[in-house]
């Protein structure tokens, strides 16, 4: 995907030489391996600094929230179909937004990659399907589908959903995943083993919100955790503050969260939240046929009400 | 100055000799992050680890710590009025703590032991906690240690320095705390102190520092004319306001404090808290002089790097241990924002007289 | 180590309801301790911290002032989840203060100067404990101007006081409604910039100005002391920002290098303009 810089940088000057926009939101080249900075730029000879490769996974949409002027975006899959959330949800107009369809091939996960090498990391290159590792005194090269971000590894769909012109053609879905084979797992427990499960699982939280806040979905001006009349949840590190902002924030994304992968990315001490918000993912999939952000044409399932709703779970 | 060898096969021994008498922290694996946290009974802490994912302030000062207990209940002749809960603990030891993290105790404690105030929690868990230090003779690649003001065999603020010398430990005993440490622990083999062989591992460990961070212009640059530099809103366009970078911090210190009541008992705790988060400066009226991402941002780096240094003018609040570097989501990185802030209002063009 | 932590223990011992709109209560505690009110040794300009067990603590201004002997006082603003409590208490409840905290007006440097004190709404709160304070030690002070305004008559804190106050001819009363329905009003009308213009005195070295107010009365009254040439040193303020600690260590409420629950809430508006306007 590296040579989608060339052309993402000619797309950034022509739009702001021509004046189709004001603002330019991409990435620029991280101070350190597998990290790319968001960007702004407003001018045209600026446009070098943008850059593209498998370390652009903040989705972009996190950024157009409440914006006022004419903007560029790139979007991978997954930030289109958030960008489409936010114009569902009023967030921003349409109109408003020149939209670089980014067709993906997933995102490399640098903490699986840290994982794998045998020491400190100071340089990773992607070549074609290989991923070349460097440390002060060793070289690795990995296969590129091996160090995919687990949600990309099963994501379908890898290509924008709503562009105004796309910056390669498109890529071919996978269509041999099964996107929910960790939830089945986890379904398949024992009330018990989830609780112990989860417990475990949401231990080392540190209550940053990186998660949260890396997500296009977590625009509230007051998180209900945040919330002080009534305070809702205790501030301390008691596990059932930690659960109840954890298990909350996963519903309110319900029917609305597209898998995008920012929040568990963001997150310092590596807990994987994605579990939450994949089984609603799941439910919303199987109860409704929903899959959120594909479309313009239609409100997301939780706020819609239809007479052939599934209501079995209505006791 | 003292300086005694652990043999490495008497290394776990000591340390659970030692551990009748102190609590013991250090660096150890939890899920798949290392964090730095009490070690449990024969739990040997993990020396090999360079900077653990969270920092090791927590030893001295929790990310929630009880300050008060009280009760609500008419009955209790003491009802409504505070009580310091009863501590009957160990003293603490930090083992293996690095020599970055152990010098942020030392800026930290600026703020917590000033000559008006002395806060009596972070106080006593500082005095009571006895750092064991580990040089770091192979730095991280983000480590910017020797240009914030310490480096990978920086003494101040521990008690003892280990350094590895392959099948055993070199320990400088640096106070009578340490020494302590090191009586119970039953080290005592003294040795003459290996200072040619030491400066040598430390100039070694400082060559492979090859982050920096220029600070010198920082303490005479005004301090409004940078608060309203240019460069701030690029610095913190992709800031999502989460609180990594001052959670993992070892020299952010800010708190909020909170009651919380279980039926008519309760207890009121300080809890970290982070300038990142807009809640944090918002009046009961409404008005937030920090409602901004891009002030907050500023805030944080003009704290660390400015006020700071106006405040104590002696150095910047930062220990260059690259965490924040490492782990911010987004990847804002101080040391280019250090750079933009101590090369502000320079002369752009050179002047030949 | 003393915790600076620690609330004294307090019992309310009466509750004035202050203005019209009952949003403002003064209330009088006594010390449950009788050191603890020697401990609590203050100057005019200093805050507490209102602790209320279940609750939390909040940072209001100290009314009464250190002449007045046996009990402190604190007017409150119903805004918050501690202060909206603290208005359904009744005499006889017992909670704590924990202060004196914050510096204060400047009493050195304004003995035997001319002080003009200016104040608006709620904020009238530690002006009040400095007139008391001036009043009690009246042949320290030059002369003495208060204008101090309210929304309307019935908003005006302290009013049996006012009154008193207004009687005396060692105090120049200039008390100011933004507009007044009861046609026995006998006090001025306009805002408190309007007045302050009228009637405070000729700026010069011996006079001081201390100002404490909303952001909006402080805004438009610096403009008119500026141009009655009042230097930035002779004005004074006090700083309002969200607090915890009150004692400089938890960081809510800095503004650039300083605290403002530390090193001030009071700074002459030189320091001020060497700070950024984060307040």
């Amino acid at each position: 995907m590296t040579a989608y810089t060339d052309k993402i940088r000619e797309i950034a000057r022509r739009l702001l030489k021509d004046c189709k926009v004001e603002t330019v939101i991409g990435f620029r080249k991280g101070t350190v391996p597998m990290m790319n900075e968001p960007c702004f730029i407003t001018r045209a000879d600026a446009a070098d600094e943008l850059v593209w490769d498998g370390n652009c996974g903040i989705n972009l949409a996190n950024y157009l929230t409440d914006r006022k002027e004419k903007i560029a975006v790139f979007a991978k899959g997954c930030d289109s179909r958030n960008i489409v959330n936010h114009i569902v949800e009023n967030k921003i107009d349409r109109d408003q937004l020149y939209i670089v369809g980014v067709p993906c091939k997933g995102m490399i996960d640098k903490r699986r990659i840290r994982g794998m090498a045998p020491g400190e990391i100071t340089e990773v290159a992607e070549d074609g399907d290989a991923v070349r590792v460097k440390g002060r005194d060793f070289e690795e090269s990995y296969d590129r589908k091996d160090v995919l971000q687990s949600n990309c590894a099963v994501c379908v769909h890898r290509n924008p959903v709503v562009y105004d012109e796309l910056v390669a053609d498109e890529v071919t879905e996978q269509t041999d995943v099964d996107r929910f084979a960790d939830i089945a797992e986890i379904e398949a427990m024992s009330p018990e083993e989830k609780r112990a499960y989860f417990e475990e699982l949401l231990a080392p939280c540190i209550r940053c919100y990186a998660c949260r806040n890396a997500c296009p979905l977590c625009y509230c001006p007051t998180c209900f955790v945040d919330e002080s009349q009534p305070q809702w949840v205790g501030k301390s590190q008691n596990p059932t503050d930690v659960w109840t902002f954890h298990f909350l924030r996963a519903y309110h994304c319900a029917g609305r969260c597209t898998d995008c992968g920012a929040c568990e990315r963001a997150c310092p001490v590596g807990i994987n939240m994605r579990l939450l918000t994949k089984k609603l993912n799941k439910d919303a999939f199987e109860k409704w046929g929903w899959e959120a952000g594909l479309t313009l044409e239609q409100r997301p399932p939780l706020d819609t009400y239809r007479p052939n709703d599934p209501e079995e779970f209505i006791k | 100055m003292k300086c005694i060898k652990i043999d490495k096969k008497q290394w776990a021994g000591g340390l659970e000799t030692a551990a009748s008498t102190y609590r013991l922290f250090g660096p150890v694996k939890s899920g798949e992050v290392y964090e730095f946290a009490a070690l449990a009974p024969g739990r040997e802490p993990d020396m090999a680890v360079q900077n653990t994912r969270t920092s090791p302030r927590s030893v001295v000062y929790p990310q929630a710590e009880v300050m008060f207990e009280y009760t609500t209940d008419e009955n209790d002749p003491d009802a409504h009025v505070m009580k310091e809960p009863e501590t009957d603990e160990k003293p603490r030891a930090a083992i293996g703590i690095r020599p970055c993290d152990a010098y942020s105790f030392v800026l930290v404690r600026r703020n917590f032991d000033s000559a008006e105030h002395q806060d009596v929690y972070w106080l006593r868990n500082y005095e009571e906690t006895t750092f064991i230090g580990q040089a770091c003779h192979n730095p991280c690649s983000t480590c910017f240690c020797t240009t914030a003001g310490c480096g990978p065999f920086h003494e101040a603020g521990l008690d003892v320095l280990l350094a590895d010398a392959g099948d055993h430990y070199v320990a400088r005993v640096l106070t009578d705390k340490g020494e302590t440490f090191m009586k119970a622990a039953g080290w005592d083999a003294g040795i003459d102190c290996p200072d040619q062989e030491w400066e040598g591992w430390k100039t070694a460990a400082q060559e492979k520092i090859v982050s920096e961070v220029a600070t010198d212009r920082l303490a005479n640059i005004d301090t409004l004319a940078l608060h309203d530099a240019g460069f701030w809103d690029d610095a913190a366009f992709s800031c999502i306001n989460c609180g990594t970078c001052t959670y993992l911090c070892p020299t952010c210190w800010c708190f909020d404090i909170q009651d919380e009541n279980k039926g008519r008992k309760g207890i009121r705790y300080r809890c970290w808290d982070s300038c990142m988060f807009p809640l944090f400066t918002l009046h009961g009226s409404g008005h937030n002089p920090r409602g901004d991402k891009t002030q907050r941002v500023r805030q944080r780096f003009m704290h660390k790097l400015k006020y700071y240094v106006d405040r104590y003018e002696n150095g910047i609040q930062c220990v260059g241990c690259g965490r924040c570097v490492q782990h911010c989501p987004v990847n804002i990185d101080i040391r280019n924002v250090c750079n933009l802030m101590n090369s502000f209002g320079e002369a752009e063009s050179c002047s030949v007289a | 180590m003393q915790n600076p932590y620690y609330p004294y223990p307090v019992r309310i011992d009466d509750i004035v309801v202050e203005t019209e709109d009952k949003n403002l209560k003064t209330f009088k505690f006594s010390f449950l301790n009788p050191e603890d009110e020697e401990k609590f040794a203050y100057w005019p300009g200093q805050f507490a911290e209102l602790s209320i067990a279940g609750l939390g603590e909040i940072p209001i201004g100290i009314a009464s002032s250190p002449t007045e002997k046996g009990f402190v006082k604190f007017t409150v603003n119903k805004v918050g989840k501690v202060t909206t409590h603290l208005h359904k208490m009744k005499v006889g409840d017992i909670m704590g203060i924990r202060g004196p905290l914050g510096n204060w007006y400047p009493w050195e440097t304004l003995e035997g100067k001319n002080v003009v004190i200016i104040g608006g709404g709620f904020a009238f709160t530690t002006l009040r404990s400095s007139i008391a304070y001036m009043l009690e030690n009246r042949d320290k002070f030059g002369e003495i101007h208060v204008i101090y305004g309210a929304r309307s008559p019935g908003m005006l804190l302290y009013r049996e006081e006012l009154a008193e106050w207004e009687k005396r001819d060692d105090l120049n009363m200039h008390i100011t409604v933004d507009a007044a329905d009861d046609p026995d009003w006998k006090y001025n009308v306009g805002f408190v910039p309007a007045i302050t213009d009228e009637k405070a005195p000729e700026a010069d070295e011996n006079t001081y100005a201390i100002i404490c107010g909303p952001p909006i009365m402080i805004k438009f009254t610096q403009p008119v002391l500026d141009a009655r040439g009042y230097a930035h040193d002779h004005i004074i303020m006090s700083l309002e920002n969200r607090m915890k600690c009150g004692i400089g260590m938890c960081s809510h409420c800095n503004v650039g290098p300083v605290f403002v629950c530390k090193d001030g809430p009071v700074f002459t508006l030189d320091r001020l303009n060497q700070l950024p306007k984060e307040y």
